[in-house]
């Protein structure tokens, strides 16, 4: 064991059994994975993901490079860090070879999310944030503080003094001194992402370290999204390793990270120690960690290393060699040994234990993300914010302020406490490698990246640091370069012969750390995942064993099977019912559209194709509407309910398309116009009832109304009431049939549903879907805008030149029709294909080619006729048709064309594309 | 994510708002009599300027009303948000 006593801030009153590859281990609440595995001394951890090298774990926190573990108890979970896992009694877990492997079941585990709006965000419970957040708290405003790790205090260990007391008791104080002041101070959260305007997103892992104890009603992780007026960056520095041969074994780790894991965890990470550094911080790990019982031998790159620490350590049996680089490293599973140059010449130091310090790097992702400007600075060797950002401030290490007074000055302002007495630092010897063979120098170690890739990268031609970074991976796996993005500017500089400081670094994007798409989906997963819309029907739809067809986010009857029918038999019996009969379709998904105000008519002038401001109340126009371009948008009809009101309907899938359309055009264009757009598509029922019998079933249920073809004409509406109800009924075909369009208020659907049902019942009423819909006005050559129609399709093109108006000066899209490429003869055009074969039912979106006169195709690439965007079987014609889009396609009425169909080509015929009822005989009855 | 002061609402997540190109291309007042390039070019011909530009927005999922912005195009910020300028009464 390597538990130190006397040391670290674990519970070791209670102990927690873990599994790791197979092997069962103990340890104490408050560890990490990679903590209580150090403290059983297993160093080797998994194997690099490229050159499958032994590695072990680095450092002691996010910016661990090497540690991937696969969780598999509680709950499977890939690539994790050993060093964030916090330990939890019965966690089973292993080393990742590879790549990790994601459950196969659901996540039981609920994530959500949480909106908060503050005065100040601090990010980093260190010294710094920690004043910040108090300052800014004690002078009124509204605090949010966020930490990543489970406890506050940052880089504080316990051995520093702040007003002349240990500095976790001062942290202690300050903390219940937030909560005092009702900051809301949240540890475990990582701020992951800062966006514009003071927009933060932070990852708050609520139960993972409760284990199998955590609450199921509670969230596992929540994503907070919070704006701030102020944001104030405390997010500190990470220790910047340098690079030498066969730097990645087991064994070789971050210097203060071994002075972490004693004071936070009780954790001698090795006895027998080498500490490799250009800068001061490595002394007092040196020095903790000869206190707590290693032999530690210091290696300085400076010719003069800092008096003041060479003293503390030599008290307490440490030696300092100055001038001495690191040149490699012995061992295999862990390391053995350190091979060293020093000023006489190489040294080979026993050792178990490796720790390297090339100085620091401030964390300055989260201000990066903001489009921050960084500068290098030469006395840390590193990047630092240049300038500021409006709202954004940057203080303490993540500034590049290293020395504790000057942290605690930039968090506490004027109420700064004073610090402990700290040795003056030394500056830091910039150093990014030693010699050695750069095939062997890791330079990311999750990615097995060198020195010699980045050579390949210079040799390739590569001049900037971005395309460097692509052409390596270097920054690209899940710690996003927090050790190897600097040392890959340095080393990239040298090679090119450039200064860091021209060449800079890679932008820091969001996420800073790996954050689970379960924990982005919160809420929206399953059912929550898109909301669905059903019409009033829904329940009798399904109980009628309605197969369901989405359109839009609208669940739609798509055919009713009977038993022993699938969707061919189930919609020629609809059809030839509806036909023969009559049928019922539920249309509530309609768009609907109620426009109101004295210049309605004038708008729907404008918009609409044709004129729509002679209609008179009580009829009904069949519209088309067209972009600028005078491409098809969407059809539909329109009611002209009262002198300054008319209704419009849509496609379903039109709905929204069009009422933001007309309000753009209204409002951008025409705001002088006094009218008022409101879609009524919920508040509206609709039930087409159709076929040669729907006359009686209407005149039944509503004994009030004449239905007689004098009466009530084809493309006209009336009012009348069912005991009371108002319900509106229009003569509308969509089918060629004689038909009746019902609405009511969607608070009485169903009951009228079934009122219309037992009234057909004599005639064999027979609800039907979508599909015989689409069958019904197929077989009439009507168009589905959207299916037929792709955003190139003029009205023109599906032969409706009826429908635009000669008579009116302008409408929109209007002096598009007249651009020669609109009257391009080689346009699709809208007609119908039959196979003639009268068998095959042509696949949709088919292409069709035309053969040579010999019956040969044409030499690839084949031409492309059109293509097909409807076909179906009839009852009616008793054979396969479709709908087709094919150039010049009118004027080649009665040609043979081919269309390819697995492999084969199926002869098929052009014709016009009313195929049933072409004289529209049938639409009165 | 930006916060786009929506002239109506006030400031709003930039998730609720709908681009809707560059502000200031006009219905010509007779389509009829523009030659098929000037057609075109208002129809398809759109500026693309580094720095400000006037642009269009629509507050979309919340008061659905337009307005018209200038924005830098190279820093993303919002210059100004405006309500589109009632025009005179059509005779
Ligand atoms: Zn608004």
């Amino acid at each position: 064991m390597s538990r130190v006593h006397g040391y670290g801030r674990v519970d070791r009153g209670r102990t927690l059994s873990f599994t790791f590859d197979g092997r069962e281990y103990t340890g104490h609440p408050g560890d990490t994975l990679a903590s209580a595995l150090l403290a059983n001394g297993v160093h080797l951890v998994g194997a690099s993901v490229k050159l499958g090298r032994p590695h072990g774990i680095s450092a002691a926190w996010t910016e661990d490079a090497t540690a991937l573990v696969q969780v598999e108890r509680p709950f499977p979970e890939p690539m994790l860090q050993a060093t964030t896992v916090e330990l939890v009694d019965g966690l089973v877990a292993r080393g990742v070879n590879g790549q990790g492997r994601l459950a196969d079941t659901p996540d039981p585990a609920r994530y959500d999310r949480k909106h908060t709006h503050t005065d100040t965000l601090v990010i980093g419970a260190g010294p710094a944030g920690l004043l910040a957040a108090l300052s800014a708290a004690r002078a009124g405003e509204d605090v949010v503080l966020l930490d990543d790790r489970p406890t506050a205090g940052g880089s504080l260990t316990g051995t520093e003094v702040i007003d002349g007391r240990p500095a976790l008791e001062f942290v202690d104080d300050v903390v219940a001194e937030l909560a005092r002041l009702g900051v809301r101070h949240l540890q475990r959260t990582t701020a992951f992402g800062q966006y514009d305007d003071g927009f933060v997103l932070a990852l708050e892992r609520r139960t993972d370290h409760l284990g199998f104890d955590a609450p199921a009603q509670r969230s596992r992780q929540r994503v907070h999204r919070i704006r701030a007026l102020k944001v104030v960056v405390a997010t500190g520095a990470q220790e910047r390793p340098i690079v030498f041969e066969d730097n990645d074994r087991p064994g070789i780790m971050l210097a203060a990270s071994a002075r972490d894991y004693l004071h936070r965890y009780g954790v001698l990470a090795g006895r027998e120690i080498v500490v490799f550094t250009a800068d001061d911080a490595a002394y007092a790990a040196a020095v903790d960690l000869a206190g707590a019982g290693a032999r530690v031998t210091v290696l300085d790159v400076r010719e003069n290393p800092p008096l003041d620490w060479k003293s503390r350590a030599n008290d307490v049996g440490v030696t300092v060699q100055p001038s001495t680089m690191v040149t490699g490293t012995e061992g295999e599973e862990r390391v053995r040994a350190v091979l060293a140059r020093t000023t006489d010449g190489g040294v080979r130091l026993p050792a178990d234990l490796l720790l390297v310090s090339g100085g620091w790097n401030p964390v300055v992702h989260l201000f990066s993300h903001v489009r921050g400007a960084l500068a290098y600075d030469p006395s840390l060797g590193s990047f630092r914010p240049s300038g500021s950002l409006p709202g954004v401030t940057v203080i303490g290490a993540a500034n590049g302020t290293l020395d504790l007074a000057g942290v605690l000055r930039e968090g506490g302002g004027p109420d700064t406490p004073a610090a402990g007495p700290e040795p003056a630092r030394t500056p830091a010897a910039v150093v990014w490698r030693t010699d050695g063979d750069p095939e062997r120098q890791f330079v990311d170690l999750q990615r097995d990246a060198t020195v010699a890739d980045l050579g390949r990268a210079v040799g390739a031609g590569l001049r900037s640091v971005e395309h460097v970074k692509r052409y390596t991976t270097i920054g690209t796996a899940h710690d996003q370069g927090k050790t190897s993005g600097v040392l890959a500017s340095g080393i990239t500089a040298e090679l090119l012969d450039v200064g860091i400081e021209d060449l800079g670094t890679t932008t820091f994007r969001p996420p800073y750390t790996p954050v689970a798409f379960a924990a982005l989906a919160g809420r929206g997963r399953g059912e929550l995942f898109d909301p669905v819309r059903t019409t009033p029907l829904h329940d009798w739809h399904a109980e009628a064993g309605a197969v369901f067809e989405d359109v839009g986010q609208w669940k739609r009857p798509r055919y009713y099977p009977r038993p022993g029918e699938d969707m061919d038999a189930a919609v020629l019996r609809e059809c030839a019912a509806t036909r023969s009969s009559v049928g019922m379709l539920d249309g509530s998904t309609l768009g609907k559209i109620d426009v109101q105000g004295p210049d309605a008519g004038v708008l729907l002038d404008r918009l609409y194709t044709n004129m729509m401001s002679t209609l008179k109340v009580g009829r009904v126009r069949y519209g088309v509407l067209c972009g600028n371009d005078g491409m098809v948008l969407d059809d539909g009809t329109v009611l002209r309910i009262d002198e300054d009101r008319y209704l419009l309907t849509t496609t379903t899938g039109g709905a929204a398309t069009v009422l933001d359309w007309m309000e753009e055009w209204l409002q951008t264009e025409w705001p002088e116009l006094r009218v008022h757009l409101t879609s009524v598509t919920e508040q509206w029922s609709v039930f087409p009832v159709v076929g040669p019998r729907s006359r009686e079933v209407i005149g039944e249920v509503f004994a009030e109304l004449d239905v007689s073809n004098d009466a009530f004409p084809f493309m006209s509406w009336r009012d009348t009431t069912l005991d009371g109800v108002p319900v509106r009924i229009a003569r509308i075909s969509f089918s060629g049939e004689l038909a009746y369009e019902v609405n009511v208020n969607s608070w009485y659907a169903l009951a009228l549903w079934e009122r219309l049902l037992a009234a057909g019942r004599r005639f064999g009423i027979t609800p039907y879907g979508t599909e015989t819909m689409h069958v019904l006005r197929a077989e009439k050559g009507y168009p589905i805008i959207g299916q037929d129609t792709d955003g190139t399709v003029t009205p023109q093109d599906l032969g409706m030149n009826w429908v635009v108006s000669k008579k009116k000066e302008d409408f929109v899209g209007k002096r598009s029709f007249a651009r020669p490429e609109n009257n391009n003869p080689q346009r699709k055009q809208f007609v119908s294909l039959l196979p003639t074969d009268g068998r095959t039912k042509l696949p949709e979106g088919s292409q069709i080619v035309e053969l040579y006169e010999d019956g040969k195709l044409p030499e690839p690439p084949v031409p492309m006729l059109g293509h097909v965007t409807s076909s179906y079987h009839s009852a009616e014609l008793a054979r396969p048709f479709a709908l087709a889009l094919v150039k010049n396609g009118r004027a080649r009425i009665g040609e043979l064309v081919h269309v390819p169909v697995a492999g084969v080509l199926v002869p098929a015929v052009i014709g016009e594309t009313v195929l049933v009822d072409p004289e529209g005989a049938r639409r009165d009855g | 994510m930006q916060l786009i002061h929506c002239p109506w609402c006030g400031p709003r997540e930039e998730v609720e708002f709908h681009y809707g190109g560059q502000a200031g291309v006009a219905y010509p007042e007779r389509p009829a009599e523009l030659s098929d390039q000037d057609w075109a070019e208002y129809v398809f011909y759109r500026d693309n300027p580094k720095g400000t530009f006037a642009e269009r927005w629509s507050h979309s999922a919340g008061c659905r009303r337009w307005f018209d912005a200038v924005r830098d195009t190279h820093t993303y910020r919002f210059l100004s948000t405006t309500k589109p300028r009632p025009k005179e009464v059509r005779v």
